[in-house]
């Protein structure tokens, strides 16, 4: 076994910032005009500085103990005021922290020869980004968490605004927009409890709502809070639509990034606030939640197969698969939470790889446009197979980890309500429709369009970024027990006190 | 062990705590331990397949077609080995079931699947039809296949469909059997879109996984049904627990069902969508897009058998599910006449074997509504042998006519393709059941088809019995009359291929036509690809004479296994009946005798039907084509299925995903909410295009310290 790290926790989650520290210096001293220079070291320490923290972040996973439901690797500092630097992870959160550790050499990768501007921000922001979004799911005391909720933002806001499309500002702000909204109405009910529980401490909060709930009303208006906030970032229907356009100017890396982290974080959100610190409300208002959701897995996948865009179609689609996790959190039991947990590591892996699969062809034709491919399987063929594995994937086809989070969250659902399971199982066969009809009139057919011969096939670089997450989709899809063992005990807890304190 | 109570919490909370505390009493009784070796024979057989898969598909295009093809035709050839060596140890060597665990597969809470080999008579028997048509279809492949340049692609898909085949006939759990059941349905999809440049071949094959994830759709709710109804998804652990269930009613969507009922019947939509029964067919006709092995192995012998196959393997659950049980039967019925009446009117060779194969898939449910799970499964057993044949005979008529399927521009093939006109002869005699009733001499459809109409009859006190087995009468008499129609237009009659595909080769073909006239017949190859029909290669050949070998003998040699004096102690508990079901027992002891000859009696019919429409007179039916009658027209437009399916749910589907798109995020979420409020934020963000960068960062700098701010009077606020 592997000697335990003092601070490991504190160490994955800032590495990433002392490398973005590192960039900064070295440019500071280089010479004014040797940018390609410094832009190549930009690229390189970028590289070893995620690789790096997802080394860390294995050696986190090989010596947590996953049959033990308590916070590991915890580290409490007291800071100023009722604020604590206080982190820790659970069964739950060190996934999360895997997933973005794994997502984040591959964004770095991929963004290797199609950012020629301004690399060394690009950079910075990216690595700026690893750490805040990490320190999300480590952070134990809510304010430390609240500030790295939002400060996550900030990088994600400027690198679809600067290294965006031509609409980029009109989808920053819209972004901002939808986010700002349900960020104020949470911080206001944050500040609330901490009045009120006389702690910032999540792990005790949770205690002590537990043992003594908050009156039924005023649990209404914090879980409203909360989910203003996490419904927005999910997202949810009907505050969707600043997605698909965030989506559509992101460049590649940003979209993998926003698909496979920043959409967890409201999912994460409910799953460590709205469900256990709030459990009337949340039963309260899970019928709020299951119809939202499936009207999210029916009414996109529809919107969806209309698309003109590929990557709009393929947020579209994120919308919907997320449907699945929101029905899975509120089902409120081991399989709807466990199956949504799931579905969110298995989204991160395949919605990522999906965008990754519209960059190849972006960054060869710059066009998003449905219509101007078609045949491409003929001129590309190893790019043919990767494209049509996550298709398969994100069609949730049984063998890869897009199956088991839908199954078992529309398992979970059935105990909750029949009819939440056979609306969403509806949308199953939506999701057939429009991905493959993707898939078809870009790969299949005779090359119309001259265009398309000008480029060759994947190359070695890019093989090397999909093969991860091509193994990564499989693995999990065989052998989903290596999310599993890490979630049952954690998620246990939950749903066992969640079920107690809603008399079930 | 520490998450086990927490599911059982849910379920008890809704009533359905009986079945959750019965799930402990069985737990653990999974089927004892694979004898000795047995495990890794099995293993082996099931792995081949994929192992060749991946070689082939992976390295292809490296180590070249030969070199591809016979990796994956020689593990298939050893999976069928042993296969064959499983099925015979379990049926003459006493082998006892078991099942061979080989990893967890999903686990939470009691919903527990893991990757398992399970071996019982009804999976041996798929074993043995799995891999012997696979392997056979491999090896004709390499005749078929000949000229085709993706070769490595087309044996790796093969094989990967063979995989998943041979996982979903030995899953010991619902959830490894939904594996290999999609798994089936994306190599169907890979296979029949093979010529992806083809618009209509990439349009079949969405159509094909499409209409099976409608079925899919089913079959997922049933699971679920399932598993919270009893506690497992886990055979062994359910079948148990299913006898005292009989009358419970469930919560679905408001209404309450009969449970078992309930579960049988969303069970059974996946198997009307996998085996393409009445609403959920339209696919299969369209998958003869793909190629003709292809439409042999996937779309005629096993993957579209796979719905009869869950339905017999599920025979415990159906026996307790009376209303489910009816609704197979008549679904099966409706499919068997619905299917037939089609298939005398196509003029495609392809396609009046896929309405066949559409008909005798509907006389195995219906065998299986009314209780004859055995004949069922015989049925299956014999149409794989015979209807591989047609396909792969019609492959080669296709082969030898150089890609023509239209049966109007064949006719008179018979010289030109002796070989391929003698398979497809005693494959046709085969599936119209020709045989001596009260004896054991005949053809493999003798034996297995008239068992079923037989177990009909024994029902006829039923509504559903009645109406399956006059059903099944008639369609045996239309059976009869397009296969030997398919005989009599492809092999007999006028050759009207001279003039026929190839308008501006003219003189090329009346060429090349003049010289088999004068009895040149050794030039046929010489000729290269002058358009004369020509026998196909041995290699072809060799399959196809395999196959008719069983199609005259896979009846009365395992009849008295699968429906005769053996049929208890070889099926074992794989099917189990209740106590008051003795149809199977009942049908052997028919006294009625023109019971017996009827179905002997309309083949004949038919049989001579076809002779005086299509040798004797000829002109009849094309001037009936050419009538255009509404009855023609209906049968020959295939009941208008495809029409009103698109006029409702494809445009349906598409008007809603444009209203959503169009006028519910554009219009209604957006202009409410984002536009409407950042309009006059975004009308002077247009002023600050110049400086658009500068403009996000001032963003996100006033968003910091508006955080910052926030944060810092709470933190002051609070710590007074």
């Amino acid at each position: 076994m592997l000697p335990a790290i003092p601070n490991l926790l504190s160490i994955v989650t800032f590495a990433p910032l002392f490398g973005a520290a590192v960039i900064m210096i070295l440019r500071a001293l280089s010479r004014r005009d040797d940018e390609a220079v410094i832009a190549r070291n930009a690229k390189w320490i970028s590289l070893w500085t995620t690789l790096v923290t997802l080394a860390l972040s294995v050696v986190m996973l090989l010596q947590f103990n996953g049959a033990s439901p308590a916070y590991q690797f915890e580290e409490h500092y007291t800071w100023f005021g009722p604020v604590s630097y206080h982190m820790g992870v659970d069964g739950i959160s060190i996934l999360f922290v895997a997933l973005t550790a794994f997502l984040m050499p591959i964004c770095i990768a991929a963004s290797w020869t199609s950012i020629t501007q301004r690399v060394t921000e690009y950079m910075v922001a990216f690595l700026l980004l690893e750490t805040l979004v990490i320190g999300v799911f480590t952070s134990l005391d809510i304010f430390l968490f609240y500030i790295f909720f939002e400060g996550g933002l900030v990088p994600m806001f400027l690198i679809i605004g600067i290294w965006g499309g031509k609409d980029r500002v009109y989808a920053a702000y819209k972004f901002f927009l939808y986010t700002l909204l349900g960020s104020v109405l949470m911080l206001a009910a944050m500040l609330y409890m901490v009045n009120k529980l006389g702690t910032a401490n999540i792990p005790e909060m949770t205690r002590l709502l537990t043992e003594t709930p908050f009156p039924v009303d005023v649990q209404g208006f914090l879980w409203f809070a909360f989910f203003a906030s996490f419904a927005v970032k999910m997202p949810m229907w009907p505050v969707h639509t600043w997605l698909p356009d965030a989506h559509v100017q992101a460049p590649t890396a940003g979209s993998v990034m926003l698909a496979g982290i920043l959409l967890k974080l409201g999912g994460y959100g409910f799953i460590r606030f709205n469900l256990p610190m709030f459990p009337q409300a949340s039963e309260m208002f899970a019928p709020l939640v299951m119809i939202l959701s499936v009207i999210a897995v029916v009414y996109t996948s529809l919107v969806a197969f209309r698309q003109t865009d590929i990557k709009k179609l393929i947020a579209y689609s994120s919308v919907a698969h997320m449907g699945f996790v929101t029905m899975g959190i509120f089902a409120g039991n081991q399989l709807g939470v466990e199956g949504a947990i799931f579905q969110m590591i298995s989204h991160g892996l395949i919605s990522g790889a999906l965008f990754l699969c519209v960059g190849v062809v972006y960054d060869r034709w710059h066009t998003r446009e449905i219509a101007f491919y078609g045949g491409l399987t003929k001129l590309m063929p190893h790019f043919a197979f990767i494209f049509l594995l996550f298709t398969m994937a994100n069609v949730g086809l049984p063998g890869t980890s897009g199956f088991i989070g839908e199954i078992a969250t529309m398992t979970g659902a059935y105990d909750w309500g029949t009819w939440v399971a056979l609306v969403s199982a509806s949308g199953v066969i939506f999701s057939a429709v429009y991905a493959l009809n993707l898939y078809k009139r870009v790969m299949f057919g005779v090359v119309t369009n001259d265009e398309l011969k000008k480029y060759p096939d994947v190359d070695a670089r890019e093989i090397a970024i999909f093969t991860p997450l091509i193994i990564g989709t499989l693995v999990l899809g065989i052998y989903p027990a290596f999310v599993f063992d890490f979630t049952t005990a954690s998620v246990d807890g939950l749903v066992k006190a969640y079920q107690a304190a809603i008399g079930g | 062990m520490l998450f086990e109570t927490a599911a059982h919490a849910a379920p008890a909370a809704h009533g359905a705590g009986h079945a959750a505390e019965a799930t402990h009493a069985v737990a653990g009784a999974i089927a004892a331990a694979p004898p000795e070796g047995m495990a890794t024979i099995v293993t082996l057989c099931v792995m081949a397949p994929i192992v060749g898969a991946a070689i082939a598909g992976f390295f292809g295009r490296r180590i070249g077609n030969i070199p591809s093809q016979a990796v994956t035709t020689g593990l298939l050839f050893l999976s069928c080995v042993l296969g064959w060596y499983t099925f015979i140890q379990h049926t003459w060597g006493g082998m006892p079931d078991f099942t061979v665990k080989l990893l967890d597969f999903i686990n939470i809470g009691d919903f527990k699947s893991a990757w398992s080999i399970r071996i019982d008579a009804l999976s041996a028997t798929m074993l043995v039809v799995v891999t012997s048509v696979s392997s056979l279809v491999h090896l004709y492949s390499w005749g078929y296949m000949s000229e085709d340049d993706s070769r490595p692609r087309f044996f790796s898909y093969l094989s990967l469909f063979t995989f998943a085949m041979l996982m979903l006939v030995t899953a010991a759990d619902f959830m490894q059997l939904f594996f290999g059941w999609e798994g089936v349905g994306l190599a169907s999809y890979l296979l029949i879109g093979f010529w992806f440049q083809k618009d209509s071949a990439s349009s079949a094959a969405i159509k094909a996984f499409v209409v099976n994830r409608v079925g899919d759709f089913g079959f997922a709710l049933g699971i679920m049904t399932i598993y919270w109804q009893f506690g497992t998804i886990n055979f062994g652990e359910l079948f148990p627990l299913l006898a005292n269930q009989k009358g419970q009613a469930w919560e679905f969507a408001g209404m309450y069902f009969s449970a078992l009922d309930l579960a049988a019947f969303l069970l059974f939509i996946g198997a009307m969508g996998k085996s393409a029964q009445f609403f959920l067919h339209t696919w299969l006709p369209d998958a003869m897009e793909g190629p003709t092995p292809v439409s042999a192995l996937i779309h005629a012998a096993t993957m579209v058998t796979a719905g009869v196959y869950m339905v017999c393997l599920l025979s415990p659950l159906f026996e307790q599910a009376p209303q489910a049980k009816m609704i197979v039967a008549y679904i099966g019925a409706i499919t068997a006449i619905f299917a037939a009446s089609i298939g005398f009117t196509q003029n495609d060779i392809k396609r009046v074997i896929a309405y066949s194969t559409c008909s005798q898939l509907g006389y195995m449910f219906f065998a299986a509504g009314v209780g004859a799970y055995q004949a069922a499964m015989f049925h299956l057993f014999t149409h794989a042998f015979f209807k591989a044949l047609l396909f792969l005979g019609a492959g080669s008529v296709i082969h030898g006519m150089h890609h023509e399927q239209d049966m109007r521009k064949m006719g008179g093939l018979y010289k030109y393709l002796p070989v391929t006109y003698a398979v497809m002869t005693i494959g046709t005699i085969a599936i119209t059941g020709l045989g001596i009733p009260y004896t054991e001499i005949g053809f493999a459809g003798f034996f297995s088809k008239d068992a079923i109409i037989e177990s009909a009859w024994v029902m006829h006190g039923t509504a559903q019995g009645m109406f399956a087995f006059w059903m099944g009468i008639l369609a045996a008499l239309l059976t009869s009359f397009y296969s030997f129609r398919l005989i009599f237009m492809t092999f007999h009659g006028k050759k009207t291929w001279d003039h026929g595909h190839d308008d501006h080769a003219h003189g090329h073909d009346s060429h090349g036509h003049d010289d088999h006239a004068k009895g040149h017949d050794d030039h046929d190859h010489g000729h290269g690809h002058a358009h004369t029909p020509h026998e196909s290669p041995w290699i072809m050949l060799v399959p196809l004479i395999l196959l008719a070998v069983g199609a005259v003998a896979a009846g009365f040699v395992f009849a008295p296994y699968f429906i005769g004096e053996h049929a208890h102690a070889f099926w074992g508990n794989a099917i189990q009946t209740a106590s008051d079901n003795h149809v199977m027992h009942e049908a052997h002891n028919i006294k009625e005798v023109w019971v017996k000859l009827a179905p002997l009696v309309v083949t004949l019919l038919g049989l001579a039907l076809a002779w005086y429409y299509y040798l004797h007179r000829p002109s009849l039916p094309k001037k009936m084509a050419a009538n255009e009658g509404p009855i023609w027209t209906f049968l020959y437009n295939k009941w208008f299925f495809d029409e009103i399916y698109q006029a409702t749910f494809v445009k349906l589907t598409k008007w809603l995903g444009d209203v959503f798109w169009k006028i519910g995020d554009v219009k209604i979420i957006d202009g409410l909410g984002p536009n409407g409020v950042a309009w006059t934020a975004l009308k002077s963000a247009k002023n600050l295009v110049k400086t658009q960068t500068g403009y996000v960062y001032h963003y996100a700098f006033f968003m910091f310290l508006g955080v910052v701010g926030l944060l810092t009077w709470a933190v002051f606020g609070l710590a007074h």
